[in-house]
C-alpha cells in the first residue's frame, strides 16, 4: 500500500493539469486538438483511479491510499487524502463521468471548446479532491472551488436564462457553505486546534453545540443535495446548463451534499442527527412524494429529469437518517446508481436536443420510428430511472425501502409510493416522446445515433445493467465502512 | 544623543536621498517618456526593498532617533510590501500616464515622498513622528490626485480628499494631544506605561481615544468616515487611484497597530467595541452600496470599504478579559488580510489601466463586456482577482477571511461568533457583485464596436500579480506564518 500512496493525488491533479493546459494554450482555431487533449486527459484521469478499485481492501473501515503532508502550519492544516468504503466508489465514478462528458460535447460545443473542456477537467479533479479529503479545511477548499468551473460552464454554454441560473446556483450553494465554514472553524477550536475529520469523529460535544453544528452542516449539504424546500436552484441550473453540465451536476455534484452528510453530520454530531432525524425524514419524504408529483406535470424533459433527481436524492437522505445499515448502504448505492442513471437520462435528452433544439416534450412524438436504436437505449434508462429490478436504479431504492420498513412501517410505505410516481412520470414521458405516430417534420427528419453517441450510451447501459445485476462489489466495499462506524455513532457523544 | 542609531533607519534615509535625486534628475530629462526618471525610481525602490528584505530576518526591535522611531519585524514587512506596491503601481501607471500628459517628474517624486511618509508612519514610535509621516504621505497624495489639473472630476476629487483629509488629520491630532495632556508623553512606550498605572483620568483618555479612532477610520476609509473613498477613487486618474488604494492602507494598518495596540492596549475594551461597530457598519454599507455601482472604480471603492471592515474584525478579538493570547492571532490575521487585499487591489486597478487607451478610460463595468472573447488571458486574470475578493478558494482572499474568522471564533465568545456569522453572510452579498464582473466578462457578448484589447507593457506584471494571488491561495502557509511571526516579535519587542 505504501508504494501506491500517491494515487489519489494523481487522480486529483492530473485532470486539473490537463484542464489548466487546455485553458493556457487552447485557441478557438485548434478546437480539434483541444478535444483530443481533453479526451486523453479524461481517460488518463480514469485510468489512474483503477488501482483504487482493484487495490481496495474490503475488510477494514480504515482509510486507505492515505497521503498526509503538512499544508498550512499555522492552523495545523494537512494535505490529507484517503478513501474508505463510503467514498471509494466516487473517485472512479467522477473520472468515468468526465469521459462521458467530454464525449457528449464532442461535436456539439463549438464556442471555445478548450475552455469548456478545461473547466470540466478541473472540475473533475476538484470533485475527486472533495471525496478524498480527510482534512476539514482541504475538504472545504475543494468543495468551494468546484463552484467556479460550474458557474462558468452554466453561464457560458448554458441556455437562454443561463445568467440567472448561474447566479442562483453559485449564491445558493455559497450561502450554505459559508455557514459550514463557521462550523469547521468552530470544530477546529473545540478539538483544540485540529482540522482532521477523523479527530472530529471522536470529539465529544454537548447538546447545544451539536445542534448548532448540525444546523450549519445541514444548511451546506441540504442545499447541495438538494432537499425540499431548498431545491429550487436545481431545476434552473439543470435546464440552462449544457448537456455535459447537467450530467456532471446530477451524477457528481449532488453527491457532494449526500457525502457530506455521511462524512460530517452522522459521525460528528450523532446526537443532533438523531434529534433532528424526524425533520430530515419528513423533508426527505416530501421530496420523494411531492417532487415526484411535480415531476409528473413538467412540460420540459430536462426539468422533469431534474425533479426526478431531487426525488431520488430524497431516498438517499431518507436512508441516511433512519440509522440502520440497510438504509445507509442503500443510500450510498443509490448515490452511485443515480450517477449512472441520471447521467444517461441527461445524455439521452442531449441527443434529442442536439438534433431538434427543443426540450419540450410536446415537440416530440414517435421518435422510435426514426431513431429505433436510440429509443431502445432510452427505454433501458427510463426503466432504470423508475427502479426496475435488474437495473441499477432498483438496488438502492429497494435497500432504502427495506431499511425504512424496519425503522417504521408507515415511512416505508410512504417511500415505496415513490416507485409508483417514478414509474408514472418516467414512462409517461417516454410514451409521449418516443411512442405514437410521428407528429412533426422535426421528428421525421431525425437521424439515428452515430457511433460516438452509440458508444457513450452503450457504456452507460453496461454500467446500469452491471450494477443492477451484480451489486455485490459495491455493497461489499462499503459494508465494513458502514457497519464499523455505526457502532460508535449510535453512542451518545454528549458528556 | 546616545541612541540616534542611524543604521536602523538606513532604508528611509536612502529613500529620502533618492527621492531628492529623482526630483533633481528629472529637471534634466527631456525624453517625453521619462525613461531615466522611471528607471532611477525603480532602482531606488529596489534598493529600499532590498534593505528591508535583508532586515526582515533579524526580527528584533531596534529603537532609533531617540525613540522617535522603531524598526521591527512588522515594520520591515509592511515597508517592504509598501515599497513593492508603489513599484508595481508606477509600472502600471507608466503605460497609462503617457498619453494623458500625466507622465511628469512629479508623478515619480511625489510617489517617492508618499512612500517616505508611509515608511515613517510604519516605523513611528512617537505621536509626532507618526503625525509627520501621515502628513507627508497625505500632502503628496493630495497633489497626486490633482495631477490632471485641467480635468474637472480630478480636481473635485482632490479638493474633497484635501478638505476631508485635513479634517481627519485634525481629529487625529486633537486625539493625540488629549493623550499627551493625560499622560504627559508623546512616546508610545511612555503612554503605555502611563495608562498601565491606572492613575490617569479615564474621561480624558476615552475622549482622546474617540478622536484617534475617528482619524484612523478616516485613513482606512471605513464607515462612517468613508465618504471620500468612492469620489477619490473614481475621480483620480487610475494610476493615482492605485497609489491611494494600495500602499497607504498598509500605513493605516501600521499606525492602527502602533497607536491602539502598542500605545493604548490598556484601553482595548473601549476601542475594540468602537472598531467592532466600524467593522460591521463598513461591511454592511460597503457591500450593499457596491451592488448599485456601474462604475468599476467606484464599485471597487465600496468593495474596499467592506474589505477593510472585514480586516478590522481582526482587531476585535485581541484582548478578552485581560488575556492577550488571542491578540497576536487576531493582529497577525489582520496583517495577512491587509497584505493580500493590497496585492489583489493592485491587480484590479492595474487591469483597468491596461484596458484603457487614450480617450477611453475603461472604468465602467460594462466596458469589460465579452473580455473573455477579446482577451482570454486578461479575463482570466480579472476573474482570479474577483474570486479572491469574494473569498472563494483556491485564491488567497479565502485564507485572509479564514484567518480573521478563526481569530474571532477561537475566542469562544458568543458575540464574536454571531459577528462572524454576520460577516460571512455579508460576504455572500459581496460575492454577488464580484460575480457580476465575471459574468460581464464571460457571459456577455462584446459591445458593438468594442475595440480588441491590445494588452502590452504591463501585461506580464499583471499575470504575475494574478499568479501570486493563486499561488498564495494554494500555498498560503509561508506568508501566513511570516505575518504571525512578525506580529508576535513586534509586540514582544
Amino acid at each position: 500500500m505504501q508504494t501506491m500512496s500517491f494515487i489519489l493525488s494523481l487522480a486529483i491533479w492530473l485532470p486539473v493539469a490537463f484542464g489548466v493546459l487546455l485553458l493556457a494554450v487552447g485557441r478557438q482555431e485548434n478546437a480539434a486538438v483541444a478535444r483530443w487533449v481533453a479526451l486523453i486527459g479524461a481517460v488518463i484521469g480514469f485510468l489512474v483511479t483503477i488501482p483504487v478499485m482493484t487495490g481496495f481492501d474490503n475488510t477494514t473501515a480504515a482509510m486507505q491510499f492515505v497521503e498526509k503532508a503538512s499544508w498550512i502550519e499555522r492552523f495545523n492544516v494537512f494535505y490529507h487524502l484517503g478513501v474508505d468504503g463510503i467514498s471509494m466508489w466516487f473517485v472512479p465514478l467522477t473520472a468515468f463521468i468526465t469521459i462521458i462528458v467530454v464525449l457528449a460535447g464532442w461535436e456539439v460545443i463549438e464556442d471555445r471548446p478548450h475552455q469548456y473542456y478545461g473547466s470540466f477537467l478541473i472540475l473533475s479533479g476538484l470533485t475527486v479532491g472533495v471525496f478524498s479529503a480527510l482534512d476539514g479545511l482541504l475538504f472545504y477548499v475543494f468543495f468551494e472551488a468546484t463552484l467556479i468551473p460550474m458557474y462558468i460552464i452554466i453561464g457560458v454554454w448554458g441556455g437562454p436564462r443561463r445568467v440567472y441560473a448561474a447566479f442562483k446556483f453559485f449564491l445558493y450553494t455559497l450561502l450554505g457553505s459559508l455557514l459550514m465554514l463557521i462550523a469547521l472553524i468552530f470544530l477546529y477550536y473545540k478539538s483544540g486546534g485540529s482540522f482532521q475529520i477523523l479527530d472530529w469523529h471522536k470529539l465529544p460535544l454537548a447538546a447545544t453545540p451539536q445542534a448548532l453544528l448540525f444546523g450549519a452542516f445541514f444548511a451546506a449539504f441540504a442545499v447541495k443535495v438538494p432537499m425540499w424546500p431548498v431545491h429550487t436552484w436545481l431545476p434552473d441550473a439543470h435546464v440552462e446548463a449544457p448537456t455535459g453540465g447537467s450530467i456532471v451536476l446530477a451524477a457528481i455534484m449532488l453527491k457532494l451534499g449526500c457525502y457530506g452528510f455521511l462524512r460530517f453530520v452522522l459521525p460528528i454530531v450523532p446526537d443532533a442527527a438523531h434529534q433532528f432525524a424526524p425533520v430530515v425524514i419528513t423533508l426527505s419524504l416530501i421530496g420523494v412524494i411531492y417532487i415526484g408529483l411535480v415531476a409528473m406535470v413538467q412540460q420540459d424533459m430536462k426539468k422533469l429529469v431534474a425533479y426526478s433527481s431531487i426525488a431520488h436524492m430524497g431516498f438517499v437522505t431518507l436512508g441516511f437518517f433512519i440509522f440502520n445499515e440497510l438504509g445507509i448502504a442503500g443510500g450510498i448505492v443509490q448515490m452511485i446508481s443515480h450517477g449512472f442513471v441520471s447521467g444517461a437520462m441527461f445524455m439521452s435528452i442531449g441527443v434529442l436536443y442536439d438534433r431538434v433544439h427543443s426540450r419540450e416534450i410536446a415537440s416530440y412524438g414517435g421518435v422510435v420510428n426514426t431513431m429505433p436504436k436510440f429509443a431502445a437505449f432510452a427505454l433501458l434508462f427510463s426503466m432504470a430511472n423508475c427502479g426496475l429490478p435488474g437495473t441499477a436504479g432498483f438496488v438502492g431504492e429497494w435497500m432504502v425501502i427495506l431499511g425504512a420498513v424496519q425503522y417504521d412501517f408507515l415511512i416505508g410505505l410512504l417511500s415505496a409510493t415513490a416507485l409508483i410516481f417514478g414509474a408514472a412520470y418516467t414512462l409517461w414521458m417516454y410514451k409521449r416522446v418516443y411512442f405514437g405516430d410521428v407528429t412533426n417534420d422535426d421528428v421525421r427528419g431525425l437521424s439515428d445515433i452515430n457511433a460516438r453517441e452509440f458508444l457513450i450510451l452503450a457504456v452507460l447501459a453496461a454500467a446500469v445493467l452491471w450494477m443492477g445485476i451484480q451489486p455485490k462489489p459495491f455493497t461489499d466495499a462499503m459494508h465494513v465502512s458502514v457497519t464499523e462506524p455505526r457502532k460508535h455513532e449510535t453512542q451518545s457523544k454528549q458528556n | 544623543m546616545t541612541d540616534l542609531n542611524w543604521l536602523a533607519v538606513i532604508p528611509e534615509i536612502v529613500l529620502l536621498g533618492m527621492a531628492c535625486l529623482v526630483a533633481m534628475l528629472d529637471l534634466f530629462v527631456t525624453c517625453p517618456k521619462r525613461r531615466p526618471t522611471y528607471l532611477l525610481t525603480m532602482v531606488s525602490l529596489a534598493a529600499v526593498a532590498g534593505l528591508h528584505l535583508c532586515a526582515l530576518d533579524d526580527g528584533s526591535s531596534v529603537y532609533a532617533m531617540q525613540k522617535m522611531v522603531v524598526t521591527d519585524a512588522m515594520g520591515h514587512l509592511l515597508s517592504l510590501c509598501a515599497t513593492i506596491a508603489v513599484a508595481i503601481s508606477l509600472t502600471y501607471a507608466q503605460v497609462y500616464a503617457g498619453p494623458r500628459d500625466l507622465l511628469k517628474g512629479e508623478l515619480f517624486t511625489l510617489s517617492l515622498f508618499a512612500l517616505l511618509g508611509i515608511s515613517i508612519m510604519i516605523i513611528g514610535n512617537n505621536f509626532l513622528s507618526i503625525y509627520l509621516g501621515l502628513e507627508l504621505m497625505s500632502l503628496s497624495l493630495y497633489a497626486l490626485v490633482a495631477l490632471r489639473r485641467d480635468h474637472a472630476q480630478s480636481t473635485e476629487a482632490a479638493m474633497k480628499y484635501f478638505v476631508l483629509g485635513a479634517l481627519a488629520s485634525g481629529f487625529l491630532l486633537y486625539g493625540l494631544s488629549m493623550m499627551y495632556g493625560a499622560t504627559g508623553s508623546l512616546d508610545i512606550g511612555e503612554v503605555y506605561k502611563a495608562t498601565l498605572t491606572g492613575q490617569i483620568n479615564k474621561q480624558v483618555l476615552a475622549f482622546g481615544l474617540v478622536f484617534i479612532v475617528s482619524g484612523l477610520a478616516f485613513k482606512l476609509g471605513v464607515v462612517p468616515f468613508h465618504m471620500w473613498v468612492p469620489d477619490v477613487y473614481q475621480g483620480a486618474p487610475t494610476a493615482v487611484t492605485l497609489l491611494v488604494a494600495g500602499a497607504p492602507k498598509l500605513a493605516a494598518f501600521a499606525i492602527t497597530i502602533r497607536l491602539l495596540v502598542e500605545g493604548l492596549i490598556n484601553l482595548a475594551t473601549d476601542w475594540q467595541q468602537m472598531l467592532m461597530i466600524l467593522a460591521v457598519a463598513s461591511m454592511t454599507i460597503g457591500n450593499l452600496a457596491a451592488i448599485a455601482q456601474t462604475n468599476l472604480k467606484r464599485m471597487l471603492a465600496y468593495s474596499g470599504i467592506a474589505q477593510l471592515g472585514f480586516m478590522l474584525l481582526g482587531f476585535v478579538p485581541s484582548v478578552v478579559a485581560g488575556n492577550t493570547v488571542s491578540a497576536g492571532n487576531g493582529y497577525g490575521s489582520a496583517l495577512f488580510y491587509v497584505l493580500t487585499y493590497v496585492l489583489t487591489t493592485l491587480g484590479t486597478f492595474g487591469l483597468i489601466m491596461v484596458l484603457s487607451r487614450p480617450g477611453f478610460e475603461s472604468e465602467q463595468i460594462s466596458d469589460l463586456a465579452g473580455l473573455a472573447k477579446r482577451n482570454p488571458m486578461l479575463a482570466g486574470v480579472m476573474a482570479v482577482f474577483m474570486f479572491s475578493l469574494a473569498g472563494i478558494p483556491p485564491t488567497v482572499g479565502f485564507y485572509a477571511k479564514l484567518a480573521v474568522l478563526q481569530a474571532l471564533i477561537t475566542t469562544n465568545s458568543d458575540l464574536l461568533l454571531q459577528i462572524s456569522i454576520l460577516a460571512v453572510l455579508l460576504s455572500l452579498v459581496g460575492a454577488f457583485y464580484y460575480l457580476r464582473v465575471v459574468k460581464v466578462m464571460y457571459f456577455d457578448e462584446p459591445a458593438q464596436g468594442a475595440p480588441a484589447v491590445d494588452a502590452s507593457g504591463a501585461r506580464l506584471l499583471l499575470s504575475l500579480n494574478a499568479l501570486a494571488v493563486l499561488a498564495l491561495g494554494i500555498l498560503p502557509s509561508g506568508l501566513m506564518s511570516l505575518c504571525a511571526k512578525a506580529i508576535t516579535q513586534s509586540l514582544a519587542g
